[in-house]
């Protein structure tokens, strides 16, 4: 990830003829990138899916234990900083200095609150022994499938929270760097290209959400 | 930038740079990079090749003449799970994809050259885990790790094998990603894409199927260790899980890894055969799409692993159809290879015996591919010998003569020196001969019912096993030889010049070794890369 944006110092690395060919590399090494995460939590949805087809009635209660409260205000926290990314995004192409920085600082804000967030659910789950591995009282009916929705749960979730921790520390390091005055309209490739895997990041979470939290809920 | 300019000789890449292991350590020279991946699949493939020898050694007697059940099982577990992941996925786009591409195309070096270091690291660090697998005594699950062996009952290193391919396979990723945004956004001026070599074709289609299928592969293998370290049924029956849906993700990548092994080794020897005829290649655009359609087909055909495995008769049905219409672009590649030698005056240096090699060997083993992807012939020869016997063909007789004929090929381009071509010839003979006598008793094996992965067997089938063992004798002298001349060319070989095969490629028009900027100017191109007689 680092790497993928990562000629965050010069202004243009060796290897290209000009800035312009360096930005479209940038990008398009990000939507690969993208394309790439599409396909890892792809599997994951189609675990989920399949899990889901089998066992309707396990993985409907299993949806009912997670925290809808808590789960809806970290949606919204995170749709929010995605907006917030592509204002920094916008800022730097109008050539302004002034806002950037906060703006940056605002998007990793938003993604370490909602860890703390996550933090909190998955601390409420163990206590009520719903990790399997962990701490984990079988419950439902078949006794094993609502393992299978919580043992999917923790991947998915994690794994997005790992991409979320990730995307807090690159938007921090951005920060710091807008705040120098490193990005200006000609060199804005590391705020598009980091803003664009924020958004990956938050399109995923849209689909977690109603998978996790809704579904089970519905009827 | 004092070094670019023209008249003045640009040190090579070899010399140029930090002195020393820091040097090749570090360095982000694209060049330097194929070279220390080069060292790497060197060394898996040694490994790989002991297992396999310990293999051949057993089955020479009926009863097992060297290792316990359990051992056997681990013996061939390693041999695959080294040969496909750590030697034979890598080995053509990492290195000589890396030293070639960005020379191919006309760049100083690929789009993310820190990353493509990187790749290289994950590489290592992925084949120490499976080092440590096998120092702490192995695994047994074959190298397709089928749940709810490898979940619930295998009491081996699993988890550790495991990790090991998950962290190679971002390494392929990654390496995937910088040839694709290579390839799009770092060509010369006037290298418009039906100017590409096809090998530049072949790495980018390659690249396509390392970026969508391998994050499936990795995805899937995280759900076994997990599995195995919660104690949850995702794919364990007696839990609830579903295996086939495992069987279906593994395949899923498995499939089209089969083709990035293959890719490459067609882009190989469509420079190789060009230039050995000096003709242009027939159907350049046929190539170039059929490639592309490799890679789009080789997505949809996964479910013919699962035949008899339990998926619904029409699946079965429409896998079947569906893998017949993926051999239609590689015969549609044979044909134009064969076209393209037409009455032509053949030259048979040691490159050319290779491409050779690979077209019959490939053919046979696409042609048996068409025999499994039948059903009712595929209920017989499933799971026994026969399998074994095709996918060798290709990966052994078609892959692995690829990238030897291309380590020949551009070897003078490489490291400046010729190799000593006599004794290259009569190693690519030797090996077409071990080759053969090695993998075609086994498709007779197969044929006659011997089931695969076992360390036993019924005293009938032990001729055609004792002519399989001599052949892998002769084959791993013949794979000994190129280590000896080429390591002696090192030293003692003649210096190459810039072009000793009078090929057209941009990457002939640079000195050898090439400087470590590649172009002195940045090349502008006006012609395709096949500059021979019609
Ligand atoms: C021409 C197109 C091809 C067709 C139609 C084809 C067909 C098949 C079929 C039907 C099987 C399953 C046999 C069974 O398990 O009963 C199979 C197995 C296999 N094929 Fe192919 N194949 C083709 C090309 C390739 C290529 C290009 C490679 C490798 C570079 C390859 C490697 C393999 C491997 C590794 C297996 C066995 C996997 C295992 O069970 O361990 N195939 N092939
Ligand atoms: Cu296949």
């Amino acid at each position: 990830m680092t790497q993928a944006s990562a000629p965050l110092l010069a202004a243009r690395a060796s290897q290209f003829d000009d800035t312009e060919q360096q930005r479209g590399a940038s990008a398009l090494g990000m939507w690969v990138f993208i394309a790439t995460e599409v396909l890892f939590f792809g599997v994951l949805f189609a675990g989920y899916t399949i899990g889901r087809l089998r066992f309707p009635e396990a993985f409907a209660a299993g949806g009912r234990r997670t925290d809808l409260l808590l789960g809806s205000i970290e949606t919204g926290i995170l749709l929010s900083s995605s907006c917030l990314a592509a204002l920094a995004v916008r800022d730097v192409q109008l050539g302004g200095r002034r806002s950037s920085p906060w703006l940056l600082l605002g998007t990793a804000a938003l993604g370490a609150a909602f860890l703390v967030m996550h933090g909190f659910e998955y601390h409420s789950e163990y206590e009520e022994a719903l990790i399997p591995g962990l701490r984990y009282h079988p419950s439902g009916d078949p006794p094993h499938a609502m393992a299978i929705f919580f043992c999917l749960y923790y991947f998915i979730t994690g794994f997005h929270s790992l991409h979320v921790a990730i995307g807090v520390a690159l938007l921090s390091r951005l920060a710091v760097k807008a705040w120098q005055g490193a990005f200006s309209p000609d060199y804005i490739a590391p705020v598009e290209v980091t803003a664009l895997y924020w958004h990956l990041v938050d399109i995923v979470w849209i689909f977690v959400y109603p998978a996790v939290y809704l579904v089970g809920r519905s009827s | 930038m004092s070094s670019t300019d023209p008249g003045i000789a640009a040190p090579s890449y070899l010399t140029a740079g930090e002195p020393g292991l820091a040097g090749w350590l570090l360095t982000h020279d694209h060049k330097r990079i194929g070279i220390l991946y080069a060292v790497g699949i060197t060394f898996f493939f040694l490994l790989g090749g002991i297992a396999a020898a310990m293999i051949r050694i057993n089955l020479i007697e009926p009863q097992g003449a060297l290792m316990s059940a359990e051992t056997y099982n681990k013996a061939f577990t390693f041999h695959g799970v080294v040969m496909v992941w750590f030697f034979l996925i890598p080995s053509i786009p990492a290195t000589l994809g890396n030293f070639l591409l960005p020379l191919m195309i006309g760049a100083r070096d690929v789009a993310f050259p820190r990353l493509n270091l990187f790749s290289w690291y994950l590489y290592v660090g992925g084949g120490l885990f499976t080092i440590g697998a096998l120092l702490l005594g192995g695994v047994d699950t074959g190298w397709t790790f089928y749940t709810p062996f490898s979940t619930l009952f295998s009491n081996s290193h699993v988890v550790l094998a495991v990790v090991g391919v998950f962290v190679v396979g971002f390494s392929s990723i990654l390496t995937g990603l910088n040839f694709i945004v290579t390839v799009h956004t770092m060509r010369a001026t006037g290298m418009h894409w039906f100017r590409l070599p096809l090998f530049v074709w072949a790495m980018y289609a390659t690249s396509l199927v390392m970026v969508l299928a391998t994050p499936v592969l990795a995805m899937t293998l995280s759900l076994i260790a997990l599995e195995r370290l919660l104690g949850v049924g995702i794919f364990d029956p007696a839990l609830g899980g579903d295996p086939l849906l495992f069987q279906h993700f593994f395949w899923f990548y498995s499939h089209p890894a089969v083709y990035i092994m293959v890719l490459p080794a067609m882009g190989v020897v469509s420079e190789l055969i060009t230039c050995g005829v000096r003709r242009q290649i027939f159907g350049y655009r046929f190539m170039a799409w059929s490639m592309l359609a490799i890679a789009v087909i080789g997505f949809m055909v996964w479910g013919h692993h699962m035949f008899v495995a339990g998926q619904s008769m029409y699946a079965g049905i429409v896998f079947s159809i569906l893998s017949f219409v993926v051999a239609v672009p590689s015969a549609i590649k044979v044909f134009n290879w064969v076209a393209t030698l037409y009455k032509g005056t053949i030259d048979f240096h040691a490159p050319m015996l290779y491409a050779l090699g690979f077209i019959g060997l490939f053919m046979l083993g696409g042609l048996t591919g068409l025999f499994l992807a039948a059903t009712a012939l595929d209920v017989n020869l499933t799971d026994t010998y026969f399998v074994v016997a095709h996918f060798h063909y290709i990966m052994v007789g078609g892959a692995v003569m690829a990238y030897l004929g291309g380590i020949h090929f551009w070897w003078p381009k490489i490291t400046g020196r010729l190799y000593p071509e006599g004794p290259a010839r009569f190693a690519a003979i030797l090996m077409f001969f071990g080759f053969n006598l090695t993998f075609f008793p086994q498709y007779l094996l197969g044929y006659f019912g011997m089931p695969r992965r076992y360390h036993a067997y019924p005293e009938p089938f032990q001729w055609l096993n004792v002519l399989s063992s001599a052949g892998a004798s002769i084959l791993a002298l013949a794979y000994v030889m190129p280590l000896c001349y080429l390591g002696w060319s090192l030293v003692r070989g003649r210096a190459a010049g810039p072009n000793p095969w009078r090929a057209t490629g941009l990457e002939w028009t640079v000195p050898s070794p090439p400087p470590k900027e590649n172009f002195a100017l940045p090349p502008v191109v006006s012609e395709g890369p096949y500059r021979y007689r019609p």
